[in-house]
């Protein structure tokens, strides 16, 4: 049997923003839903996106979903523009929707971000859209969606906070670095996706919309402008941020995330601004680290 | 100096250059083609069409080339594809029970109406690696039948004549089929949708899974019913036109698993089912599926739940390889900023586990 080969002309093509607007539709329909109840996962229907789950899917979707042709568009991974994922899906929407791109945090109206919270403030009209690889902040407490949906439902958060107990118990800290539960709006228990605890307070009040898209576990959820966003604590035990003892090594920026680099095989060190948009910024309007006129110097 | 390597478009394109390059593979060699992929390793293609719940050989033949073989990836690449596709709504079922089968066997009798036919398979074939396929040796054309054979019952109606085994499910009225493709997932599920899960679910996984069962982690005393492949007919309702209409043929592997008996005060005893259809000839994942199927419906005949293979939100939330390729292989993405937060708390911890050390010493010093 010889089957028909089709021709290149003969595959699909694509809807702007890859996405058809039966499909747009039923995501914003769930957008709107979250929005309504801050926190809250709302289940969609969650599609086959041409890049794999676990990549960035849900927040592609959520993208695709709010993005217009006027829109501008920001993505990072880790903080940075150049990451290759960041760079690849920037490629993708250039590519399906053509819509204009930057790595200004100040220029975006939609930023997508797999990690971190932009170290500018957002403002009012921006939405940052965050990749979520485990929506659910009980997940590792109670494997079962069953029972965790029954748990938020009864607004049962116990077995949270004795988790973040037996931290303190165990290691004199709350060992939870990133993706540190927050509750939202005084109701909902949300994580806050990967992000370093670091930006959690940047989520409280923030002016700008956050939605949250996981593709693979199929669940999208906001929280919307000027919304209390807290993250969960004791009172003998407040939430504290990490903090670094030097400044970026590039800008000199302080009370910034930083990353670490590696220079040597001699335990040489160095930490520079994870937000990179950020640190460009701050060399350009002639901020120095310690570290920068050598790297001008090498140049 | 700055020595972090940050990835850039022009990495990424060029790694992208290389790829194409390395699955051409060697120029001096003809490049495979999309018929040859479906005449001659139509198996991969079957298994590309099941999982990635697209009936088009000549896509998930492309689809095979494209991944350069890797079967997880081609099923992605078709799925991907489908998923832009519109539906049109839902065909009638399929009628299995008028399949033009190629191969049909029956664990459960010896013989019966319509016989055991084996069809095209590896079973009784001695795995020696065959010399003669080095080359291009001539075949000999298979032979047929020259008239066709008597209609084969399935043997679930055989035995359902003396009401020893349960009917097909029922389902409530006016219940239209669901479509996890189209809904979101919600636990528990009805059977329609677990069903779906499981057709489209990796082979692998399912084999697994099936096997464990027949290990003693949940055993169901499985039989083969009977197993059959061949081609179905696929009609479509047309409202306009009042009546229904031939969409064409597909070809589906269907498994008949006949198991372990229940009765009751009020049922006489009768054996349950399990059910397995793969598009494509895939009796593997059939068999497995019908396998996986019975065990899942553990709690609709009150049995205890104590194995993996019942557990329907560890079965089906774990069973699609797209899924799972995507998130295991996503840990290759940077993470380096909640490493950070990682390493900040682990410094943290270790000064304050020296201090402590520290401190012991010096009363014990004192």
């Amino acid at each position: 049997m010889t089957p028909d080969v089709p021709t290149s002309a003969g595959l699909a093509t694509y809807n702007f923003a890859y996405l058809d607007e039966q499909t747009k539709r039923m995501i914003r329909r769930a957008i709107l839903k979250a929005i309504a109840i801050p926190g809250y996962q709302v289940p969609f229907a969650s599609r086959e996106m041409p890049m794999p789950y676990g990549w960035g899917t849900g927040g592609v979707q959520v993208t695709a979903a709010i993005l217009g042709p006027k829109d501008v568009l920001k993505v990072i991974d880790q903080g940075a523009d150049d990451t290759t994922n960041a760079v690849s899906i920037r490629a993708f929407f250039q590519k399906v929707a053509n819509v204009a791109v930057t790595t200004k945090t100040r220029e975006a109206t939609i930023i997508q971000t797999r990690h971190r919270i932009p170290e500018e403030k957002l403002t009012a009209g921006q939405t940052l859209v965050y990749q979520v690889p485990i929506p659910e902040p009980l997940r590792f407490l109670e494997p079962r969606e069953t029972e965790t949906r029954k748990m938020h439902a009864l607004e049962e958060y116990g077995l949270m906070h004795v988790k973040l107990y037996e931290d303190i118990a165990k290691n004199g800290h709350i060992a939870t670095t990133y993706a540190y539960p927050v509750k939202v709006e005084g109701r909902y228990v949300m994580d806050p996706s990967p992000t370093p605890k670091f930006d959690n307070p940047k989520m409280h009040r923030s002016e700008a919309l956050q939605l949250f898209g996981a593709g693979r576990e199929k669940r999208i959820y906001a929280v919307p402008p000027y919304t209390e966003v807290v993250s969960l604590d004791f009172e003998d035990h407040p939430f504290e941020i990490q903090t670094f003892d030097k400044p970026c090594a590039l800008c000199g920026a302080e009370n910034v995330y930083l990353d670490e680099v590696v220079l040597d095989d001699k335990g040489g060190r160095m930490f520079v601004c994870s937000d990179t948009d950020h640190c460009e910024e701050r060399c350009a309007n002639g901020h120095r680290g310690h570290l920068a006129y050598n790297k001008e110097a090498a140049e | 100096m700055y020595v972090a390597v940050k990835g850039g478009e022009a990495a990424i394109s060029n790694a992208h250059r290389l790829l194409a390059d390395r699955r051409r593979g060697d120029r001096s060699l003809p490049a495979i083609g999309i018929e040859q992929i479906v005449a001659q390793l139509g198996l991969a293609v079957d298994r590309v069409m099941a999982e990635a719940s697209l009936y088009d050989r000549a896509l998930a033949a492309l689809a095979v080339r494209q991944a350069r073989g890797d079967m997880i990836e081609a099923i992605f690449i078709l799925r991907a594809y489908r998923t832009t596709l519109p539906r049109f709504g839902y065909s009638k079922p399929v009628e299995t029970g008028v399949m033009l089968v190629e191969r049909r066997v029956s664990a459960t009798y010896k013989d019966l109406p319509g016989g055991q036919l084996l069809g095209p398979t590896f079973d009784y074939t001695h795995r020696l690696l065959d010399p003669s396929l080095l080359g291009d040796e001539p075949v000999d054309t298979a032979l047929e039948r020259d008239e066709p054979g008597e209609p084969v019952m399935r043997v679930s109606d055989i035995l359902a004549g003396e009401g020893l085994v349960e009917d097909d499910g029922n389902l409530p009225e006016g219940h239209v089929a669901g479509d996890l493709t189209r809904e979101p997932l919600e636990f528990p599920m009805a059977r329609d949708l677990r069903l779906q899960a499981l057709a489209r679910g990796d082979e692998g996984f399912l084999l697994a899974l099936g096997y464990s069962t027949q290990r003693g982690y949940a055993r169901t005393h499985p039989f083969v019913g009977e197993v059959r492949i061949g081609e179905v007919e696929v009609e479509l309702d047309m409202p306009e036109l009042g009546f229904s209409v031939s969409l064409g043929r597909i070809q589906v592997t269907e498994c008949q698993m006949v198991n372990q008996f229940k009765g009751s005060a009020k049922n006489p005893p009768q054996f349950t089912r399990g059910y397995g259809l793969v598009f494509g000839q895939s009796e593997r994942k059939a068999m497995a599926m019908s396998l996986v199927d019975r065990a899942l419906r553990a709690e609709e005949f009150g049995e205890d739940i104590v194995a993996p293979a019942q557990d329907e939100e560890f079965v089906i939330s774990h069973s699609d390889n797209v899924q799972a390729t995507g998130f295991v292989e996503h840990l290759k993405l940077p993470h380096y900023v909640d490493f950070q937060a990682e390493l900040d708390l682990v410094r943290r911890m270790r000064r304050e586990y020296e201090e402590r050390a520290d401190a012991v010493m010096r009363d014990a010093a004192e």
